[in-house]
């Protein structure tokens, strides 16, 4: 239990975005017992062999996992899934349908042009459509949360094409559950 | 214009100073009425502030003309004849007075010099910080008094201003001076509205990492959550009579309207679409809710009564029409629509005709605003990539400029009279 909360407390620092990935803790199960300075960080949070299920707990931590791809991207206007993120969603959706007690944050995000509650309005459409695919693949309604930020979090802050189509994202946060 | 500091937020330290509105005045209005106010007699250094005050808001209105008053001494009476010559329509004359208990005592008066008629006056008691205050009232007496309209110079104007990584809520008065921090937040801050009675803002702050609905008093600085349903809860809007506000929430599937009572109780469904029903604004007879839809495939105005009932299409030219706001007399309609060429730009429709007209020429223009007589309207508008606020007269003529030093100014809600 208590490594479940150290991960929790880790993927809500990581799911702050601006802030630098929270330090790795040793798989669960593994013994560490050298002491933590920070020149032997790196040995301790070496990448474990290719043994763990890619749906599991520690694959979402995994850079290399698909988890880690967290953002869904949209056309203008528009809150459509598009085809080249349906293997995303799907490695979201059997890691939410292994780990039935954790749940995910789905926020939906537009560019800056035009208002900002119907570009709110627009951010929630992109991250129900997120829940949606995800509850289709068998996610349960209720390990789900879609809410909007509108144009507020842009990811990029130039008034570009290039930069709006990076703003028109749906960003899947995975938290734990709590026992209730 | 003088830069005033004012630490009115415990939260408020470094970064206050900046914050500052400065305004600069392009256009007038037509038909100006020509008025001299003179320097006021009495203690010179606070009548001459006064004075000057009392000018500045006539002048900035566009509804007037100032005639010059070099070498006019206090009179015992109007001399209209010297009034006359000088292109006066009216004048405004006072004085100042240390009262006994070493407040000042302001008198002034208006005067028709054209009908030879004294216009009447009245008088205040003030200290020094209430100078500005009681040159807004009396510019407010002299404005009621020539236009047969109520004067906008008391009132105050809340918006949110966004520096690095901060976001301040700030209150000022209407000529954008006595700024003050309202709240101030790492995140985002969107879409204050006063409430009718002027005594609190309804906000949604993204402090919770989601949307919520809060009501903030601003006397005592508390506030209450008003909506945080499960999603995104959003654009809140107060029924004329403060009792309800109107919500989007997406509780039960995307973006739709509800009413809620303004502590938070009591949410009933106004209206369903399988689509986005968001910005909903109360006319002013408080019977029917205006709120931009996507229901016709593209983001449009309709109105729908308060009890439910059919959404009526309003604005049919173009592919985006968003933000609607009603004139305080209901008569036109105030949004945001985007042209061929992509330009956002404030327009106003008159709901008898339909008839458009853009008051604009810029191309980033959001939440527009009216003031609580209908004759501006205050918005939100980008120059040089910076976000500032901008004001125009309902007949496009006069237009203010209102921005912050190295910061972005956004989400302008002005305020209701002053009693």
């Amino acid at each position: 239990m208590r490594n479940a909360a150290v991960i929790v407390a880790a993927l809500l620092l990581a799911a702050c975005g601006s802030q630098p990935p929270a330090p790795e803790q040793s798989p669960a199960g593994v013994e560490d017992r050298t002491p933590r300075t920070p020149a032997d960080t790196k040995a301790v949070t070496a990448p474990p062999p290719e043994s763990f299920d890619p749906a599991s707990v520690a694959a979402l931590k995994d850079p290399r996992s698909i988890l880690s791809k967290r953002a869904i991207y949209f056309d203008y206007d528009s809150y459509v899934v598009k085809d080249d993120f349906k293997p995303q969603i799907e490695a979201h959706a059997r890691f939410l349908v292994n780990n039935p007690k954790f749940k995910v944050l789905v926020q939906g995000n537009a560019d800056e042009r035009g208002s900002r509650e119907y570009n709110l309005a627009l951010g929630q459409k992109r991250a129900d459509a997120v829940k949606k695919a995800l509850q289709l693949l068998g996610a349960r309604e209720d390990q789900i949360e879609s809410v909007s930020l509108g144009e507020e979090k842009p990811a990029c802050g130039e008034a570009t094409e290039e930069c709006w189509a990076k703003n028109r994202r749906g960003d899947i946060l995975h938290s734990a559950a709590r026992e209730f | 214009m003088k830069i005033r500091h004012l630490l009115a937020c415990a939260f408020v330290s470094a970064g206050a100073a900046h914050a500052q509105l400065a305004i600069e005045i392009t256009g007038a209005g037509a038909n100006r009425i020509p008025v001299a106010v003179t320097d006021f007699g009495g203690e010179r250094i606070v009548s001459q502030a006064l004075a000057s005050v009392v000018r500045s808001d006539l002048e900035r209105s566009g509804a007037f003309q100032l005639v010059d008053t070099t070498g006019a001494v206090p009179e015992g009476s109007v001399d209209y004849g010297n009034w006359k010559s000088r292109g006066a329509d009216a004048l405004v004359t006072g004085s100042t007075a240390t009262g006994a208990d070493g407040r000042y005592e302001t008198r002034f008066r208006l005067f028709d010099v054209v009908k030879q008629a004294d216009l009447g006056g009245s008088g205040y008691l003030h200290n020094t910080d209430q100078l500005r205050t009681t040159a807004h009232r009396i510019a407010d007496f002299v404005y009621e008094k020539l236009t047969g309209e109520r004067g906008i110079f008391s009132t105050r104007i809340a918006y949110v201003v966004k520096s690095t990584g901060r976001y301040d809520l700030r209150i000022a008065d209407v000529d954008g001076q006595n700024s003050q921090a309202a709240l101030t937040s790492r995140e985002p801050i969107i879409s204050p509205t006063w409430s009718p009675d002027g005594t609190k803002l309804a906000y949604v702050s993204f402090e919770a990492k989601k949307p919520v609905v809060y009501v903030h008093d601003l006397a005592s600085s508390r506030r209450h959550v008003a909506a945080n349903f499960k999603g995104s809860n959003s654009a809140p809007a107060w029924s004329p009579d403060g009792k309800k506000l109107a919500v989007v929430l997406t509780k039960d599937g995307s973006s739709q309207l509800y009413l809620v009572n303004a502590d938070g109780s009591g949410v009933t469904r106004v209206a369903s679409s399988p689509g986005i029903d968001t910005e909903p604004q109360f006319a002013p007879d408080g019977q029917a809710i205006y709120f931009t839809s996507d229901r016709g495939g593209s983001p449009q105005i309709y109105r729908i009564p308060v009890g439910g009932g059919d959404a009526q299409r309003i604005t049919f030219e173009g592919s985006y029409n968003v933000t609607p706001r009603p004139a305080p007399d209901g008569r036109s309609l105030a949004y945001v629509a985007r042209s061929g060429s992509g330009r956002f730009q404030l327009t106003l429709m008159d709901l008898a005709t339909h008839q458009t007209q853009i008051l604009t020429d810029s191309a980033k223009d959001e939440s527009p605003s009216f003031a609580p007589n209908g004759r501006m309207i205050i918005y939100a508008t980008e120059v040089g990539g910076r976000g500032v606020l901008a004001a125009v007269s309902s007949d496009g003529r006069i237009k203010h400029k209102l921005s912050v030093q190295a910061a972005d100014v956004r989400e302008p809600s002005w305020g209701p009279f002053v009693k």
